[in-house]
């Protein structure tokens, strides 16, 4: 009989065997990575280099040039850069905002309190869940009009509040909340709202930052909106306005540029998900579909 | 625990109107546009089944190009993807902490370009002439003599957009497999080795996978939205709607074109209730797949 020498996964020290892993690894991860190194080197490169022929992957003499034409072409736009971040910051901090309040609020009925539709509602948030925005663009471009919000920001806040795999998460974590913590407050005099907000909000922590990272990937770069929602200009966001940038000019000059704007673009999401990569992982455990 | 009977729908009440107003009621009017000839300027008259006959009889281009892309695309990035995301995650998850979190990272990083930097990259990556860096590469290496204008070519549009779609599969359904392999039960493995358990790939089989179907099934429905939800590229990457020679069209890219170039949204409805019957197929096979029955 095999001497058990401890499960496999998530080892504490290095052993040989790892190696094998890392070397199956090594091509798939160079695969995932290049494309991103590639794309922060472009951002970086002067003229010359753009234009070297044959062109080279890793900058050699990085500048700001790319940064600066940017925000030099924005200053001389009709509408100012500061307009479009100062609407993207609006919107996303809403989406941010308002989302996981809803989310966590649905969470703690979904997962704590008795009522007779819980688990219908349960199940349709879950069916939900492969629900695909871009199947139903035009009803909601109908119903957007149909409000009478089309050119306000709620046509870029309103679509994206409810967000089924954030609540599904959320739920699934409030769960692992003892219901013994939540009864001795009902006993001690606590609302319904107090247990919310004293209770299970400090508690849910990691669930929480797992709904904002989530809402804020959907939200930052957000285009429909922006395309089908808003005619006005100055209402539109950051992640169109880098869009018309990245699709404006298909010469090499204007690959710097567009370069530039993804990066701008992509590196919130990226520091965001460093910060709380520990809280997401710990919801994640949670996500098991029953 | 007494409650009033009213208090849950109030904690529900936000979240459900705009679930409700954004989610289900475009579903349902979808459905019922497709059965209109709603042009967006007249009021809708009732066409009975017409749209759905004409998609299936009269579009050549749908049949002819749409649904297959579609169906290629999906296949393989809906499954491949998927298969790739869960032996990542289950790869990386036999490596020490700090290897193991970079590595992570790493992977899900592409997921976080979708939109803006996807596009950007992939457009500089293909771009269609010696300056673009794959012709550059393969030119110096001898294998081709001209520039390929790749997002013109029908041969590759489709296969560059699978790469694409590859590439950014490691989305919240690996985070959420990762999560259900670093969970496991201790005793769960030490039992497997008593009965007889040899290697890591005896393990995975009869271990990793029936202890973390649920997440499994997480990440298959999150496979499925990724897919169908990024399978737009191809508009994206030829800055094009239709793409050139419908080379790289799928079913999003169809509604978009029929709803808001041509205004046939009657039609483009129409379109939209198959992919959502197709997006339903896929998940009623994730869930036989991998939801147990006792």
């Amino acid at each position: 009989m095999a001497k058990y020498k401890g499960n496999r996964i998530a080892p504490k020290n290095f052993d040989r065997g790892q190696i094998k892993i890392y070397i199956i690894l090594l091509p798939l991860v160079l695969f995932m990575l290049l494309p991103i190194v590639f794309i922060v080197c472009h951002a970086f490169k002067p003229m010359e280099e753009l234009f070297a022929f044959p062109p080279r992957f890793i900058v050699s003499n990085p500048t700001l040039d790319n940064f600066k034409t940017l925000f030099k072409s924005a200053r001389t736009a009709a509408i100012p850069l500061s307009t479009y971040v100062f609407n993207s910051l609006i919107v996303t901090l809403i989406v941010v905002g308002v989302g996981v309040i809803i989310s966590t609020m649905a969470g703690y009925a979904l997962s704590k309190l008795k009522f007779k539709l819980r688990g219908v509602i349960f199940e349709i948030n879950q069916a939900a869940l492969m629900f695909v925005p871009a199947a139903v663009m035009i009803p909601r471009f109908l119903i957007i009009n149909g409000l009478g919000i089309t050119n306000t920001y709620w046509a870029h806040i309103l679509p994206l509040l409810a967000m089924p795999v954030s609540l599904f998460l959320i739920k699934q974590f409030i769960d692992g909340v003892p219901d013994t913590l939540i009864e001795a407050a009902v006993v001690d005099g606590a609302t319904q709202f107090m247990v919310y907000r004293k209770i299970i909000i400090p508690l849910i922590k990691p669930a929480i930052a797992t709904g904002v990272i989530l809402s804020f990937q959907q939200v930052w770069g957000y285009l429909d909106s922006s395309n089908l929602y808003v005619s006005t200009d100055s209402m539109k966001t950051l992640a169109f306005y880098m869009t018309t940038l990245a699709n404006a000019n298909n010469i090499v000059a204007g690959q710097g540029v567009a370069a530039a704007a993804s990066l701008i673009m992509f590196i919130p999401n990226l520091v965001l998900f460093i910060i709380l990569q520990k809280d997401v992982m710990n919801t994640m455990a949670h996500s098991g579909i029953k | 625990m007494k409650t009033n009977k009213a208090t849950p729908y109030i904690f529900l009440l936000p979240y459900a109107v705009l679930f409700i107003v954004f989610i289900i009621v475009p579903i349902i009017i979808a459905i019922g546009l497709s059965f209109t000839n709603y042009d967006a300027l007249q009021t809708p008259g009732f066409v009975g089944v017409l749209n759905y006959i004409n998609l299936f009889t009269r579009d050549s281009i749908f049949m002819q190009y749409v649904l297959p892309n579609t169906v290629v695309y999906s296949l393989i990035v809906g499954p491949g993807g998927y298969i790739l995301a869960f032996l990542l995650a289950w790869a990386i998850a036999q490596l020490t902490r700090i290897p193991r979190t970079i590595l992570a990272l790493i992977l899900y990083s592409p997921s976080l370009t979708a939109g803006t930097a996807m596009q950007v990259l992939w457009k500089i990556i293909f771009s269609g002439d010696r300056m673009g860096y794959v012709n550059a590469y393969l030119i110096e290496w001898g294998l081709i003599n001209e520039p390929i204008v790749f997002f013109v070519s029908a041969n590759y549009m489709l296969p560059i957009m699978i790469l694409v779609g590859l590439w950014s599969s490691m989305g919240v359904g690996f985070l959420g497999m990762l999560a259900g392999i670093m969970n496991a039960n201790d005793e769960l493995y030490e039992a497997g080795a008593i009965d007889g358990i040899k290697n890591r790939m005896q393990e995975l089989i009869y271990i990793t996978i029936p202890t973390m179907k649920p997440q499994m099934l997480f990440g298959a429905v999150m496979a499925i939205v990724n897919t169908f939800n990024n399978g737009g590229i191809g508009v994206q990457l030829s800055g094009s709607n239709p793409t050139p020679g419908y080379a790289g069209q799928v079913i999003v890219n169809h509604i978009e074109d029929y709803g808001f170039i041509r205004f046939e949204m009657g039609y483009a409805a129409a379109v939209s209730v198959a992919l959502l019957l197709i997006i339903f197929l896929f998940s009623k096979v994730a869930n036989k797949l991998f939801v147990e029955k006792d």
